[in-house]
């Protein structure tokens, strides 16, 4: 046997994660979804907001790929400039969610006890309401804007992540390995940051990716009843919403943006299931 | 010669993981006679607890291939079975005890309903005959029948093994599987289970084959021994002639590797090395990595079973047959 | 000379919902340098806690600690840094004492890096050395635990207490997950870094015959309390007190010709939430008698020989 040459966790996630053929193109999907949302001003033909009367309800033309809505804009470059917001959305609310509620279920977890019980017992009251309709009321008292909607899903998802980081770290804390690391003096923050949180993550990277595609739903689902980007801001939720009163004359201005909501939450789900998988250590050779 | 209830011939059992094989079960022979208490023992790895899987059928089977062989129990190849035939063998004629008596018993049901159940599975009688067998069956291996109605979180480890144990007996088998039965347990209580187990044994004329990693409860239980290594027998005979004139140099390190309570020793004598990656098996003896006496021969060619004594087989170049 | 570590009267008693808990009740003893105590009993005997305890991983209710002759028992911030380079812990179970995402080396450096006194080739240096002396072959530096069979994974957890050079080690039940032939080496290996560098051992386990190759004092605990202590030799010689007998000979020799008498205990050990004052082996003993049921005092039988039995002189 020869010395083994150090890999790193990164290389050995993707690794395992390459024998999933449908994570990896969800991956490919997204990176291309996120390279669209990074580049659109490149990659749109038009304008977002570029009205032609001429064109309202025109259908596929050369010009435009994907036909032009009710105010004659280009559907495609509208699509291309929604998917920053949309991802947008999706990404940075799951962030705020994931690190506020990471942080509440460590504390309540490794502490236990009466901090245990005071931060699980504000998340019953948290989750005593619906999460949707808590982030709707949220957005709609902050009033509807794009930030404001991200603040609100952020903060309505909260629990989730908190909840699943709390359970892992019970499990974990009980371990050998955690009263081995107190053996040897090592503090509380190095227990938690060096050993309970990377072998506690791996549920929480999974309901991450996953809570990206529901926030770009939610997101979408805001936009749809007037709470998240205001016209003319382009977003795919809004898009939808824009299109609907059109269903039987010109469904491609629903349909399009449908597939896009459709392609970006379903790849988030594979892509998370893959990585549960990935992440096992026991399934590793 | 008294009959054998169950011998095995030319038995090979692999596992096939995503890109490995593992030889787990090498071409072993076995035999067990009426009444005999068979002890298997070995390290952790060496295939004891497959032999076991492999009589009762239970082996995993998206997994394990069978290779070879046939295990004849009381005439007939079970091998061979329908898995319909199977079933009425399995936990009726073979019983098989686990290592964990935790979580061998289902939590949310009383002990004496369990055992009745499995009374119930091979005989067609009513329920209270069953539940008065089941009470026979408690009292028999010593809890008093007053428990009947209890849940298994209300035993202790020790009592959990007993109703483990009745349950396997419940259909009075005629073969025992006992895998790791006293591992988990105190000495103490270990010392009153196969206290138990030996004299239920006599009253019932099981057979049994106890798997262990532990030589001193071979010697105070069994008849005959066999111990495994990488997957295959490499000395068999009974349990006299394999302590007291131990053949195959495994067998030898075991007994210098263990710590003994009448020894004035300072130091223990254990094998070098490991055992050999099942899925990488050297080509000759399995042993000739650690084998303190290996030569050449060893390393080119597989040994032959040599019989140093009458039933004692060894699988070694170096050992010598009788007369 | 004054004993490396000394624990006088230690108590530790957790809140049930029956009750207290009287884990460890009354334990009493000196280790000098160099010299190993085993420590014997079966599960829930109160063994584990005392090492934990000992150690400060759990807080004693009671009692007092003495390591080097300075009381420990309710150790400064740095005092207690300074004592976990001096004492350490190898635990039971080589599967979960390890960090399953810490690499070999990672997990052997840790104590090091740590303490934040070493450079990274420093301590790289020292890790190599640390591998070495446990035997360990270099190539699974980078391997993770694992890859690695529960010999080799038990020897990471010794370089690991290893390596801030303590001078006292509880080892809980360091072979018991292993293998016997694995077990041997395992043994030996201990054997000769106590040789090595001095160290002393606490050795907390459930099997006699391994604690008798390793241990100069045999301590036998039953529900949180000394039974019987003595030295090693005299234990298996002269053993005084019923619990011992029966532990001895409940153990089965590996040996055809063996005819010891099995003494088998009645029941189960009972529980030791809110136990009597009295002898808490009475109820499974064969020799019970009137003076019994008082708290039992511990005698000096012979000298350095401890029993806490009021009729070991008659059985």
């Amino acid at each position: 046997m020869q010395k083994k040459r150090k890999k790193s966790r990164l290389y050995e996630i993707w690794r395992q994660l390459r024998k999933n053929k449908l994570a990896v193109a969800a991956l490919v999907v997204l990176v291309l979804l996120l390279l669209v949302a990074v580049f659109a001003p490149l990659l749109a033909p038009y304008p977002y907001d570029q009205l032609n009367a001429k064109l309202s309800f025109a259908d596929a033309s050369k010009e435009h790929l994907l036909g032009n809505d009710r105010l004659g804009r280009d559907i495609l470059s509208r699509l291309i400039y929604g998917s920053r917001q949309s991802l947008s959305m999706g990404v940075v609310a799951v962030a705020i969610a994931a690190t506020i509620g990471i942080t509440i279920g460590a504390i309540a977890g490794f502490y236990g006890r009466w901090v245990d019980n005071l931060c699980m017992r504000l998340l019953d009251i948290y989750q005593a309401m619906p999460m949707f309709l808590l982030c709707v009321a949220l957005a709609a008292i902050l009033g509807p804007s794009l930030r404001n909607a991200i603040i609100a899903l952020g903060v309505g998802t909260v629990p989730g992540y908190a909840r699943i980081m709390r359970a892992s770290i019970l499990t974990v804390r009980e371990k050998e390995y955690v009263e081995a690391a107190r053996a040897i003096d090592a503090s509380d923050a190095n227990i938690i940051l060096k050993h309970i949180l990377p072998n506690a993550i791996g549920p929480l990277i999974v309901q991450i990716t996953m809570g990206v595609g529901g926030c770009i739903l939610a997101g979408s689902a805001l936009s749809f009843i007037g709470l998240g980007v205001q016209p003319p801001l382009p977003e795919w939720g809004a898009m939808i919403s824009d299109g609907r009163s059109y269903l039987r004359e010109a469904p491609r201005l629903t349909i399009y943006p449908s597939i896009c909501v459709m392609l970006s939450v379903l790849s988030c789900n594979l892509l998370g299931d893959g990585l549960r998988d990935a992440l096992d250590p026991r399934l590793k050779n | 010669m008294e009959e054998n209830l169950l011998e095995i011939r030319d038995l090979a059992v692999e596992y096939h993981t995503d890109d490995d094989v593992i030889y787990a079960v090498n071409n072993i022979d076995l035999t067990v006679k009426k009444g005999e208490t068979l002890g298997l023992v070995g390290e952790t790895g060496a295939g004891k607890t497959t032999i076991a899987k492999s009589i009762l059928r239970i082996l995993p089977p998206l997994q394990a291939k069978l290779m070879s062989g046939e295990i004849i129990f009381d005439g007939q190849d079970v091998l061979k079975l329908s898995e319909k035939e199977m079933r009425k063998i399995r936990g009726n004629r073979i019983a098989m005890i686990f290592q964990d008596p935790m979580t061998a018993l289902n939590p949310i049901e009383t002990v004496g309903y369990q055992i009745a159940e499995a009374i119930k599975q091979h005989n067609k009688i009513h329920r209270s005959e069953a539940d008065k067998r089941a009470c026979d069956m408690l009292e028999m291996v010593g809890i008093p029948m007053d428990r009947f109605d209890e849940y298994p979180h209300q035993f202790s480890g020790g009592m959990k093994q007993r109703v483990v144990i009745a349950m396997a007996l419940a259909c009075n088998p005629g073969l025992l599987l006992a895998d790791e039965p006293t591992t988990a347990l105190d000495v103490t209580i270990q010392a009153q289970v196969l206290d138990m187990m030996r004299s239920l044994r006599t009253r019932l004329d099981t057979s049994v084959i106890l798997i262990t990693h532990d030589l001193g409860v071979v010697a105070d239980f069994c008849d005959s021994v066999a111990v495994t290594y990488a997957g295959e027998i490499v000395e068999r005979g009974t349990a006299r002639h394999v302590f007291k004139s131990p053949g195959h140099p495994y067998t030898l390190g075991l007994f210098g590797s263990l710590p003994r309570l009448n020894s004035t020793e300072r130091r223990l004598s254990p094998i070098k090395g490991l055992m050999p990656d099942p899925t990488d098996l050297p080509k000759g003896c399995r042993f000739c990595d650690r084998c303190p006496e290996a030569s050449e021969q060893c390393r080119e060619a597989p040994p032959a079973g040599v019989e140093t004594e009458p039933g004692h087989i060894v699988k070694c170049h170096l050992a010598k047959g009788a007369g | 000379m004054p004993a490396l570590l000394e624990v006088r009267d230690l108590k530790k008693y957790f809140k049930t919902k029956g009750g207290m808990l009287h884990a460890v009740d009354g334990i009493n003893f000196a280790l000098e340098e160099g010299k190993t105590l085993g420590v014997v009993g079966e599960s829930g005997c109160g063994k584990t806690t005392l090492g934990r305890t000992v150690l400060h991983l759990l807080e004693p209710t009671d009692g007092k600690i003495f390591f080097e002759g300075k009381d420990i028992t309710t150790p400064t911030k740095n005092e207690l840094h300074d004592l976990r380079a001096k004492m350490q812990i190898i635990f039971q179970d080589p599967f979960s004492s390890l960090d399953p995402r810490k690499s070999v080396s990672e997990s052997i450096m840790e104590p090091l890096k740590l303490r934040k006194k070493h450079s990274k080739a420093d301590m790289l240096k020292e890790m190599r050395e640390l591998m070495d002396t446990v035997g360990l072959a270099a190539r699974f530096e980078n391997s993770y635990p694992h890859e690695l069979d529960g010999g080799r994974r038990q020897r990471i957890g010794i370089a690991r207490a290893l390596s801030l050079k303590p001078k006292f080690i509880v080892c809980d039940e360091p072979v018991s997950a292993l293998d016997v032939s694995i077990q041997a080496q395992v043994i030996n290996l201990m054997l000769d870094l106590q040789e090595e560098r001095g160290l002393a051992y606490m050795f907390v386990t459930h099997d006699l015959s391994v604690v008798k190759y390793i241990s100069d004092d045999i301590m036998v605990m039953y529900l949180g309390q000394m039974v019987e202590k003595a030295p090693s030799d005299d234990l298996f010689s002269d053993t005084r007190h019923p619990y011992t007998k029966a532990l001895l000979s409940a153990i089965p020799a590996p040996d055809i010709d063996d005819k010891t008498e099995r003494i088998l205990l009645k029941g189960e050990i009972t529980s030791p939430v809110e136990p009597k004052p009295g002898c808490r082996f009475m109820a499974r003993c064969r020799y019970a008698a009137d003076g019994c049921e008082k708290p039992q005092k511990l005698e000096e039988h012979a000298p350095g020989h401890f029993v806490a039995c009021c009729r070991h002189k008659e059985i």
